[in-house]
């Protein structure tokens, strides 16, 4: 079957204008040689009518441009294959009223920031009464237990207090990435859930501001939640998760607001 | 003007509250000492320098001091001992010190005991006084070259190699910085030693170390000479080694340092015993060598709510400021910390945030305060991330903030790049230059939702200190009243290097620094 094709360009004054922003420094000191730099090094990223918008001294030796410029780049939107919606996403009332008919129990679901990472800001956004720009955390949720426990958790300790009251979902938050620290301590996590023999049986999930659903694929987690995700995003894929494990739902079902 | 929004009486109640809250801490603290208040005393003593294993020597000899149980009557004590039995330097000093059998030695006659007390009495004062010089040579450089006026802009290096930051740094200072953080490599707060030597390697920072200190302290001079412009530093003195941390950044000629008596209890879960007593010798250090120190109470409202949270900012800053005074720092050392946090999709933010800046302003009229940015409603998108920083900014500037911790517009996404310093440090120096003295044109009225937002809030606040009161600190801190996290007395990292002072307990620098 040959779809037809959806071209698009970058969207910056009229159709298919092709005009980007980009901002970015050199280690120069600030000069007209300098601008012709920053000219330069647009043009050889594939860029044309490049504009140096802002050529500015941000240190003795450093200077920040702002630019704009035409991309030649056109991408076939159809070639994107992003999964069938079937299953709406549920509010906070509608996706509890779905777990206390189709699932009959709490929900219990571990969250901690494991290795050296002391950053609880993402799994707090996820995990605590508050939630995030306005949506509840899953503590809020009556049909949701949360356990969060905080930061530098090893992830053995983890495990085994996730294994100790039976959780359907454990969510692994990794903010600090420097050096690739997030993807060692998570490739230790899954062995680690391994060794427990938790792998399949629970649901494991990976979030951070570095992380995208097919990082944590690679890495060996059931899904991964990157920037700006939701606690409902995260609720709905559990909840669906549970589902299926129950076989109460079919594997692989696709809904709304899961990552991808 | 800020508002009055409640009676001197009032606060005055609160202080009364929060001195008498910790007054059994200062119990708890007179009772114990710590092995790593041990440790900052050998140090001070010039015990520097790590062993075959890479473990720094005082480690070495405070842990054989511990295991022989007699750490409990002070490292300085052994140390003089060490003298006695003919050591020639402080290296010498711990290994004869490490090979003697320390369970077994008898106490000396009562006249020898007194000889050696004073014999190291006296090299403690001179070691102070030593320390006092370098203090005055950094107040010689910031009078020669004078600060920019406040807020003064605080931005953060982290690279993890403490020579990339000496570039970042300075970078930062040229485009306006007045104040260098150099965030510490993560969960260097757990780590029960302090690495040695200059470092290249850290994760989400750069360990701090008295080698990184001095070099980064060397290339903030040169460049505050460039700049006819004292450009200061800090680090952190926080986790298991506050104290060491508080004298290597005294040593080395530190401006200020993040210094809070409960942010390791809360949010590194470090033992309370050991951080209460912890605090109080790296406080009396800060005190002696004029370092500024910046309160944490800004994380409370990163882990709760800033708008349902507000009253524990207040309630916790009275109790730090008392912390701090029975530590003998003065007023203008105190940089009181609290943030703009609140939900930037929620009406009425700026005018609320406006109403807790001015109360906090109230309540510490003479500390400097230290302003920190949004962080925790911090999406990806820069530029609104970038507007929202600027009501920071005016903020800072509206209340005269002392110091002021600058919003980076990729916050929630990587550490800053240079780029991203230079765009917050010209927005904040374009708010600061605009609106400086705004606080002498607008006078708040006190039936209008900021002076009633400010007075609920310090209502709620005295409740709060009343319950500590009434409960206690360990009670209050176990139900978690601050920052929503629970901790219980005995539980966290560290208690196991708490140790109860012998009769004879001797630790001639608190002596000099309490003034007795």
């Amino acid at each position: 079957m040959t779809r037809e094709k959806q071209l698009i360009r970058a969207y910056g004054d009229r159709r298919d204008d092709g005009i980007i922003q980009i901002s970015f420094t050199l280690p120069v000191a600030a000069s007209e040689k300098a601008k012709e730099a920053a000219q330069l090094y647009c043009k050889k990223l594939g860029l044309t009518d490049v504009k140096v918008a802002a050529a500015e001294r941000a240190a003795d030796q450093y200077t920040f441009f702002v630019v704009y410029a035409r991309s030649p780049v056109i991408i076939d939107y159809n070639e994107i294959d992003t999964p069938e919606i079937v299953i709406k996403k549920l509010g906070f009332y509608e996706l509890n009223e779905f777990i206390e008919q189709k699932i009959g129990r709490k929900v219990v679901v571990f969250g901690a920031c494991t290795g050296t990472d002391t950053h609880t800001v993402g799994i707090d956004a996820i995990l605590n009464m508050k939630g995030f720009a306005g949506d509840y955390g899953l503590e809020r949720y009556p049909w949701f237990e949360a356990f969060n426990l905080g930061s530098q958790v090893p992830n053995a300790e983890l495990i085994r207090r996730a294994i100790e009251k039976k959780a359907d979902a454990i969510l692994v938050s990794q903010v600090v990435t420097q050096r690739d620290v997030h993807k060692e301590n998570s490739r230790h996590f899954i062995e680690e859930a391994k060794a427990a023999g938790i792998v399949g049986k629970m649901t494991l999930l990976l979030g951070g501001p570095r992380v995208d659903h097919k990082l944590a694929l690679e890495l060996g987690f059931d899904a991964g939640f990157g920037p700006g995700t939701k606690p409902s995003d995260v609720a709905n894929f559990v909840a669906h998760q549970v589902m299926q494990r129950l076989g109460k739902e079919e594997k692989g079902t696709h809904f709304e607001g899961e990552p991808t | 003007m800020s508002g009055l929004f409640v009676t001197d009486a009032q606060i005055a109640e609160a202080r009364k509250l929060a001195s008498e809250i910790t007054d059994p801490i200062f119990e708890l603290i007179a009772r114990n000492t710590t092995i790593s208040v041990e440790r900052t005393v050998l140090r001070w003593f010039g015990v520097d320098g790590v062993g075959n294993l890479g473990a720094p020597l005082v480690n070495l000899m405070c842990d054989r001091l511990k295991e022989a149980g007699v750490l409990n009557k002070g490292a300085a004590y052994w140390y003089g001992r060490a003298l006695r039995m003919g050591a020639t330097s402080p290296l010498d000093a711990v290994e004869r010190l490490t090979a003697a059998p320390l369970e077994t030695l008898k106490p000396l006659a009562p006249a020898e005991e007194a000889k050696l007390r004073d014999e190291v009495r006296a090299e403690a004062r001179a070691a102070v006084d030593e320390l006092k010089a370098r203090v005055a040579h950094r107040n010689e450089l910031k009078t020669k070259f004078p600060m920019a006026a406040a807020p003064h802009k605080y931005v953060i290096v982290a690279t993890g190699n403490i020579f990339d930051d000496v570039d970042q740094a300075r970078a930062a200072a040229q485009a306006g910085a007045d104040v260098i953080a150099v965030i510490r490599s993560t969960a260097q707060s757990l780590l029960d030693y302090v690495p040695q030597g200059a470092t290249t390697e850290g994760y989400g920072g750069t360990y701090a170390t008295q080698e990184n200190f001095r070099v980064m302290r060397e290339a903030l001079d040169d460049e505050s000479r460039k700049l006819g412009r004292y450009v200061e530093l800090t680090n952190y003195s926080s986790g298991l080694c506050m104290s060491e941390i508080a004298f290597m950044a005294a040593w080395e000629r530190l401006d200020m340092l993040l210094n809070d008596a409960m942010y390791g209890i809360l949010f590194r879960d470090i033992n309370m015993r050991r951080t209460f007593i912890d605090q109080y010798f790296s406080r009396r250090i800060c005190a002696l060598a004029g370092l500024i120190i910046n309160t944490g109470e800004d994380n409370y409202i990163t882990t709760a709510d800033a708008f349902d949270a507000a009253h524990t900012v207040i309630a916790s800053q009275f109790i730090n400021e008392c912390f701090a005074k029975r530590a003998g720092l003065a007023d203008w050392q105190l940089g009181i910390g609290h943030s703009y946090e609140l939900d930037p999709h929620k009406p009425d933010t700026l005018l609320l945030e406006l109403s807790q800046a001015m109360l906090v302003r109230r309540c510490f009229p003479d500390a400097p305060l230290k302003y920190m940015p949004p962080t925790k409603h911090k999406e990806t998108d820069i530029f609104f991330s970038h507007a929202y920083d600027v009501m920071a900014d005016l903020v800072a500037v509206w209340t005269n903030q002392g110091i002021q911790l600058l919003g980076m517009m990729t916050e929630a996404m990587h550490t800053p790049l240079l780029g991203d310093r230079y765009v917050a440090l010209k927005a904040a120096s374009y708010i600061h230059r605009a609106a400086r003295g705004i606080d002498q044109e607008f006078t708040v009225r006190e039936d209008g939702k900021i002076a009633d937002r400010a007075r609920f809030v310090f209502g709620k606040a005295l409740d709060l200190l009343r319950e500590c009161h009434g409960d206690g600190m360990v009670a209050a801190i176990g139900r978690g009243r601050f920052g929503d996290v629970k901790r219980a007395e005995t539980g966290g990292k560290g208690l196991d290097g708490v140790v109860e002072k012998a009769s004879d307990y001797f630790n001639p620098f608190l002596e000099l620094m309490e003034g007795k």
